[in-house]
């Protein structure tokens, strides 16, 4: 976004990077017909997974988020899975999916122990007790091992969808 | 981790769903959770499985049943199950 003012730069964090193999986790994942627990690990063991990270669910970013990712196409690619995140709880999820019509997968994390563990946090201004994802993309291959990281330097940012689709097409 | 043979279906604090989470812990066996949307016109995955939208479903890989209702659901763990969990084969 080109605006004429600044915006929040955030502090610079240890997060994974190109080459680093991200930590496993286990969280409810929300479809459009059931959620249940599932291992990121389970889902690279299938192929490829490109994972975004969002703000909560009905906050524009989720929105435009999973607007451009059924627009590009993504969801149909059959290279990798692209899987969300956010800390909405999986009935949120659920109409998030609907609302976007999209049949896609996301993490549900209200404790937000996913962002820890990557190291991506982002504590929200003036939302006592509250605290999300910042916003990011990891492509992973199928050992967990990233291709491609983008995490937000600036509140608010938004992925360089070309670039993502660009490591997309490298798998 | 191998996946476990029995696939629960069931609701966010329905009673009858944790009616079967009890037998199926007393037993000690290994399941999966599917939890469903609380509105019944969502619920098309369990509509394919058990022709019904009620829950819990069950379905059993290990014996190829498929079956809904919380009672008949129990009866048929005790029957499967109970018998060995008591010290049978």
């Amino acid at each position: 976004m080109d605006l004429p003012f600044e915006v929040v730069d955030l502090p610079a964090t240890d997060h994974p990077e190109a080459g680093d193999r991200v930590p496993d986790f286990e969280r409810p994942l929300v479809g459009t017909e059931f959620w249940e627990d599932m291992s990121l690990s389970t889902l690279t063991d299938e192929s490829p997974v490109v994972l975004l990270f969002h703000s909560m669910d009905g906050a524009f970013p989720a929105t435009y988020v999973w607007n451009e990712v059924r627009d590009r196409g993504w969801l149909d690619r059959d290279d990798c899975q692209v899987v969300g995140l956010s800390i909405s709880s999986p009935y949120e999820h659920a109409d998030l999916l609907d609302d976007r019509g999209v049949d896609a997968r996301l993490y549900s994390d209200p404790g937000n122990g996913v962002a820890e563990q990557f190291d991506i946090v982002n504590d929200l201004d003036g939302m006592a007790g509250v605290e999300e994802p910042r916003p990011a993309v990891f492509v992973l291959d199928e050992e967990r091992v990233v291709q491609y990281a983008w995490v937000a330097g600036e509140w608010p940012e938004f992925p360089d969808y070309d670039d993502v689709e660009a490591a997309m097409d490298e798998l | 981790m191998s996946d476990p043979a029995i696939t629960l279906y069931r609701l966010q604090a329905c009673p009858f769903c944790e009616r079967v989470v009890r037998t199926l812990e007393a037993y000690d066996l290994d399941y999966r959770s599917r939890f469903v949307e609380p509105m019944h016109s969502d619920r098309d995955a369990v509509q394919r499985l058990t022709g019904k939208r009620s829950v819990p479903a069950i379905v059993d890989e290990s014996t190829g049943v498929t079956m809904s209702e919380s009672g008949n659901i129990v009866e048929y763990l005790e029957a499967t199950y109970g018998e060995r969990s008591k010290g049978g084969a």
